[in-house]
């Protein structure tokens, strides 16, 4: 237990405070309440649909939410763009199916954004860029096109490219889903080695065996509500919710 | 259980199956029907072709300076090379024509060292040809500055009009046209509905009426003093009208971006317009070329359209010429000539695109 609660401060770098969603008719987030200290890695799992996605969608205004309150780090996520902007540029996000900018090299995929938003020489850009795909294990692929590379090695690309801007939050979207069984590991090793680095870290995953390892907290989701939320210990050893009983027999069975 | 250890070396294919006869076997005599069909469409091509052939090159004329040089019985070219001046630069003064002629080499190079792969500064190059050239190009044409004559824009025509509506419409239509896809894409409901509405009506109306409009209804909304000059209204309506068709164009090409490519852009922080002139328009005007080229062949030829607001282009001062007594009967030469200048143009820009789609085809799917 103390090994996984290094690195977390009491500063508060996300709080959602009774957040409500709806897509049409449809309820998604039922008051979602959370907050998550800087240096806290935070696993999300639940069952398709449960909202899960789009919880951590609200957080960088992917998905506008309806009522409630999102804070990262001090500002609010509002209608103002400029906030917006803001808190864009201080969150990574890596997706379940990549999203790497297939016209441009690898290279280029991660100094694009450090040189438009955050206005870096580009000397620079490329130097930090190598600095993380050498992080992630490919620099040698810096000048190949994403199309080239296989499934795992892209999203370490896309992992490098969030890196990139040096964000104080890293969200991940399932992403390890889309990959074939052999590429998980690659991907997940890297994951590992940022919690261990102290990144705040949300991940929207299935893989149990990263969440034993790495998680301070587990938050199960069903049904747009936090059904639960313990650390990784109590959560797969001694589940409260008869919902949460059900789901981790489903998927730990096999 | 079986174990194979003998290495079977690599064989030759059978000779029937490679080669010029296994080319012929396979493509044009596979079955009796194939082999027939073969020879009667073979047949028919080389009938007509011997005669065609005939008549463009081996009986044709070529030199001479009036209708009796021409003797052979072919072709008669001689109507054009005798008319060729005024079929290139319309009726501007002969003594400018070095003008026109050097904005041809202008251009000609600065397309030339765009297409060349080993161009350095190709950047700055297509912002120069783009930006600055159109306005040398204005001066040179129609003078005014520079101790240069003023030329007219009535006595603008031939191949030179023809090139001078079909570059501006083109370069005119693309950024109009992209940010008519934009606007009808966009959020705001009011942008939204100003680029819809623009597309359908310029898109529901036929070109000729357009610059019908543009020539005769125009200048009854316009007071008299501020008459605007007929080309230049014959200029915005085709710009306007082939922006609407280039819109939708590029929009289709908008709606074949995976939606995960938005999203990327947006989660590392890039503003609307630099996730789209950095990640989505590159990668949708990239998918959209042929689709983009076909409008622009479109647009070059339909440019003839404006024969019938009374500026010649090089239809119109071809058909012009053929009503002179002294060349009577001779206008399939003179048609024939006009379609083998707007084909040789149209092919190379359709050559063009092609090669621009191989070039940036960077071994990717759409994702």
């Amino acid at each position: 237990m103390s090994t996984q609660n290094n690195n977390v401060s009491s500063e508060i770098m996300i709080q959602l405070k009774g957040v409500n969603k709806w897509y049409g008719e449809f309820h998604v987030l039922k008051d979602i309440d959370l907050s998550v200290s800087k240096g806290e890695r935070i696993v999300v799992c639940g069952p398709s649909g449960s909202g899960k996605s789009t919880m951590i969608r609200c957080l960088n205004r992917l998905e506008e939410h309806q009522q409630g309150q999102i804070l990262v780090g001090k500002t609010e996520l509002t209608n103002d763009i400029k906030n917006i902007e803001t808190i864009r540029r201080e969150v990574g996000m890596v997706f379940q199916h990549f999203n790497l900018f297939p016209h441009l090299t690898v290279l280029e995929n991660c100094c694009l954004a450090p040189i438009w938003v955050r206005k870096v020489p580009r000397k620079d850009a490329e130097a930090t860029a190598m600095k993380y795909l050498e992080r992630v294990k490919i620099p040698d692929q810096a000048y190949k096109y994403p199309g080239q590379l296989s499934g795992g090695q892209q999203q370490r690309v896309a992992i490098a490219r969030s890196l990139c801007m040096n964000p104080e939050v890293m969200l991940f979207d399932e992403p390890t889903s889309a990959l074939d069984p052999e590429m998980i590991k690659e991907v997940l090793d890297v994951m590992i080695e940022l919690a261990h680095e102290g990144m705040t870290m949300i991940c929207v995953t299935h893989e149990m065996g990263f969440a034993k390892t790495v998680a301070n907290r587990v938050i199960f989701m069903d049904g747009g509500q936090i059904i639960e939320e313990n650390n990784p210990h109590e959560f797969f050893d001694n589940p409260q919710s008869e919902r949460t009983q059900l789901f981790l027999s489903q998927i730990l069975a096999h | 259980m079986i174990v194979n250890d003998n290495k079977i070396p690599d064989m030759p294919p059978p000779a029937s199956t490679v080669g010029a006869v296994g080319w012929l076997r396979k493509n044009l005599f596979s079955s009796w029907a194939n082999s027939i069909l073969t020879v009667v469409v073979g047949y028919i091509v080389i009938s007509n072709l011997i005669p065609l052939i005939d008549w463009v090159f081996l009986t044709s004329d070529w030199l001479g300076d009036s209708r009796e040089d021409c003797t052979s019985g072919g072709a008669c070219w001689v109507f054009i090379t005798v008319r060729l001046e005024q079929f290139i630069y319309g009726f501007y003064p002969e003594s400018e024509y070095w003008r026109i002629n050097t904005i041809f080499v202008m251009l000609a190079g600065l397309i030339a060292a765009l297409i060349f792969e080993g161009t350095p500064k190709k950047g700055w190059l297509g912002a120069f040809t783009l930006l600055i050239f159109p306005i040398i190009a204005f001066y040179l044409l129609y003078g005014g500055a520079f101790d240069l004559e003023v030329v007219e824009t009535h006595k603008w025509g031939g191949l030179s009009l023809t090139l001078v509506l079909a570059c501006v419409g083109i370069v005119a239509s693309l950024p109009f046209g992209v940010l008519l896809a934009l606007g009808r894409r966009s959020n705001m409901p009011i942008v939204r509905s100003l680029s819809t509405a623009f597309i359908e009506i310029w898109r529901g109306v036929p070109l000729i009426s357009v610059l019908f409009m543009a020539s005769v209804m125009l200048p009854l909304f316009v007071s008299g003093e501020t008459s605007m000059d007929k080309l230049l209204r014959a200029l915005i309506g085709i710009t306007m009208f082939q922006s609407a068709y280039m819109a939708e164009v590029i929009r289709g090409g908008l709606q074949a971006i995976p939606k995960g490519q938005y999203e990327a852009a947006m989660a590392l922080g890039l503003n609307y317009w630099k996730s789209m002139g950095l990640i989505i328009l590159p990668q949708a005007l990239k998918l959209m070329i042929p689709g983009i080229v076909n409008t622009f062949i479109a647009l070059f030829k339909d440019t003839s359209l404006v024969l019938i607001i009374g500026l010649f282009d090089l239809l119109a001062i071809v058909q012009a010429a053929l009503s002179d007594p002294k060349w009577l009967g001779y206008s399939v030469e003179g048609y024939v000539f006009v379609a083998f200048v707007f084909w040789i143009f149209c092919f190379s820009m359709s050559r063009y695109s092609q090669a621009l789609e191989r070039k940036l085809h960077t071994g990717h799917g759409a994702r």
